[in-house]
């Protein structure tokens, strides 16, 4: 994310001329990074096995019903391609990404703002803020499906919705999870934005002040400009975890009620884990990660430049 | 207008008051479910499917959950569950801790060909859909014999401890000047002693933020042990979802006593850490 580049130490002599007193031969300096990164990739190595066995898993027939894997070339992806089920998931998959960031960008950065300028209740209320972002996803879902259950939950006890109202029906229930998605991680917004509010230099902000700049004016030519890598980092930290979501939506509906909440992840779930079939699940995720690397490569280039416009707008 | 630029001095104003509301419907929002947990974990079998509010409190619950009664109203080991989760995120934590420090202050002090890869790829590991690397692991494991055992699971929860502590140290290393460890190795240090002696110390808050968080998000996973812990040895996070499905018999103050139980440490490690906490969400992105 931050593009730092770190300083480049002694590549050839010692900095400035003066060597140190121990002489380290330059061959043993290079490969000393190396030598600190071993443990590390062979982590790195022992992850990526899995990995790319999964992308292998795509082009076979793997299912505990073929236990012997055969190759099948592209089969698996044209199949699921032409597969109107696995399109109803993207669609799902790609509405909850896009509505949930949305809503948690826009009700964070407002959060932000007001704790920015708050008084003392602000300043009471902030330590509160993060609260259910540490609470674990799947826990949340079951706090909230236990809020949810049109007998015994208390919302509709409290919103006057009789005992009749579901809010996990087949036509609200991506609604609802979205709702859920938007209690958990709105205050991951919200904090970040509210750091990147509170380093930003006054300097402009008082000069526009004495020129008699109206606030909305302030706010458009000169936080936003200046806010941008920021809110732009935490909208790349949702919208991509929310392109793999699982953990609430899975423990609150399982994908159901008729596929209305089955999204990329829960759908190989459904295919890999339920019905034992290796090969379509790994090519959900194939296909699934295939998205989630150019979206990276599209947002980390916006975020990129982004910064150099909010570096070059301070002086 | 000016009232956005002085913090020092408040006066009342409708818009002010109109900001502060706004924050607490928030907050009342944000809020209620957590207390809303907390009321349903103290209430009595008699009343967990009533919507009150007011009801004779009774901290049984948290009793029954730990103890063998819990095992015999549900089927839930929660006492074991609270192990294994303690077991394995504070394993990860710790083998994240061995291997990545020293790729983090590799990554931050030099750049060396390759260290971007290297870098990106741990951050890959961030991103990348989870089943991708489960469905195999999934398969593997069952001929290693690998299911269901702590190891596994330690293995498997580096995709989510070692992305987090590789890039916040990095970013405490480069933030850290190298004038210092240069005057140690003038001083006749060696380069490990420099590291060890200077740096080190240096960024123990980071390393002791990045590990706590880390710890925060191995104890939250659930896909993971969902997957690859099947039914003897669950973490916490599986363990609480049992409690809703147990034979047919529903016992919401259970499950509600259980979900408070294994959302307390996060919660705790939470408020402690909030200063470095953004930097930590952020991977180092955004410093506060």
């Amino acid at each position: 994310m931050s593009t730092t580049t770190a300083p480049p130490e002694a590549e050839g002599d010692g900095p400035g001329g003066g060597a140190p007193v121990r002489r380290v031969p330059a061959w043993r300096r290079g490969l000393r990074p190396y030598l600190l990164s071993v443990p590390a990739v062979l982590v790195i190595a022992g992850i990526l096995y899995p990995f790319a066995l999964g992308a292998y898993y795509a082009f076979l027939d793997y299912a505990a019903v073929v236990p012997e894997p055969v190759f099948v070339g592209l089969r698996n992806i044209t199949g699921t391609l032409g597969d109107p089920v696995f399109w109803s998931s993207v669609r799902v998959t790609a509405t909850y990404a896009l509505a949930a960031t949305a809503v948690e960008t826009v009700l964070g950065v407002g959060i932000a703002l007001l704790l920015f300028r708050a008084g003392l209740v602000g300043r009471l209320l902030e330590r509160l803020l993060i609260l259910p972002l540490m609470i674990a996803p799947v826990i949340a879902g079951v706090i909230w499906g236990l809020m949810f259950n049109p007998q015994f939950g208390v919302l509709n006890h409290m919103l006057g919705l009789g005992s009749t109202f579901d809010w996990l029906s087949e036509d609200r229930a991506l609604w609802s999870v979205m709702l859920v998605d938007v209690w958990i991680f709105t205050p991951f917004v919200a904090v970040l934005v509210l750091a990147g509010l509170r380093s930003l230099p006054r300097e402009p902000f008082e000069a526009s002040d004495v020129d008699g700049a109206g606030w909305f004016y302030m706010f458009r030519r000169l936080m936003l400009p200046m806010m941008w890598p920021y809110i732009l980092v935490a909208v790349i930290f949702r919208f991509m975890d929310s392109l793999k979501v699982f953990d609430h939506v899975y423990v609150l509906t399982a994908g159901g009620p008729g596929g209305a909440t089955r999204t990329l992840q829960i759908g190989a779930f459904q295919n890999s884990i339920t019905n034992l079939n290796f090969s379509l699940g790994s090519t959900y995720m194939l296909l699934l990660w295939v998205i989630v690397f150019i979206t990276a490569r599209y947002l980390v280039a916006v975020l990129g430049r982004a910064q150099r416009r909010a570096a070059g707008s301070e002086d | 207008m000016t009232a956005t630029r002085r913090p020092g001095r408040r006066r009342f104003s409708p818009a002010s008051a109109g900001a502060d509301l706004l924050l607490v419907l928030w907050f009342a929002f944000s809020l209620f479910p957590i207390l809303w947990m907390v009321l349903l974990s103290l209430k009595s079998r008699a009343d967990q499917t009533s919507t009150y509010f007011v009801f004779t409190p009774t901290p049984d619950n948290f009793a029954t959950v730990l103890s063998e009664e819990g095992v015999r109203l549900t089927g839930v080991d929660f006492t074991g569950a609270l192990l294994t989760s303690l077991v394995t995120s504070l394993g990860a934590v710790l083998l994240s801790l061995a291997i990545g420090v020293p790729a983090a202050y590799a990554a931050g002090r030099w750049a060396y060909r390759g260290s971007g890869d290297i870098m990106f790829t741990i951050l890959s590991f961030r991103f990348a859909p989870e089943l991708m690397v489960i469905v195999p692991l999934f398969v593997i494991y069952n001929q290693l014999g690998l299911f269901d055992s702590d190891a596994g699971t330690i293995w498997v929860l580096q995709l989510v401890t070692l992305p987090l502590i590789v890039w916040i140290l990095r970013s405490y290393f480069q933030d850290m000047p190298e004038e210092l460890e240069q005057a140690a190795l003038l001083d006749g240090y060696t380069r490990t002693r420099a590291f060890l002696m200077v740096a080190l110390p240096l960024v123990r808050p980071g390393i002791a933020a990045s590990a706590l968080l880390a710890f925060v998000f191995a104890w939250n996973n659930y896909v993971f042990p969902l997957i690859l812990t099947g039914g003897q040895n669950p973490t916490v996070t599986v363990a609480v979802t049992r409690f809703l499905g147990g034979g047919g018999q529903a016992f919401y103050n259970l499950t509600a006593a259980a979900a408070l139980i294994a959302a307390l440490p996060p919660l705790l490690v939470a408020l402690s850490i909030q200063r470095y906490l953004v930097r930590g969400l952020s991977f180092g992105a955004v410093k506060s």
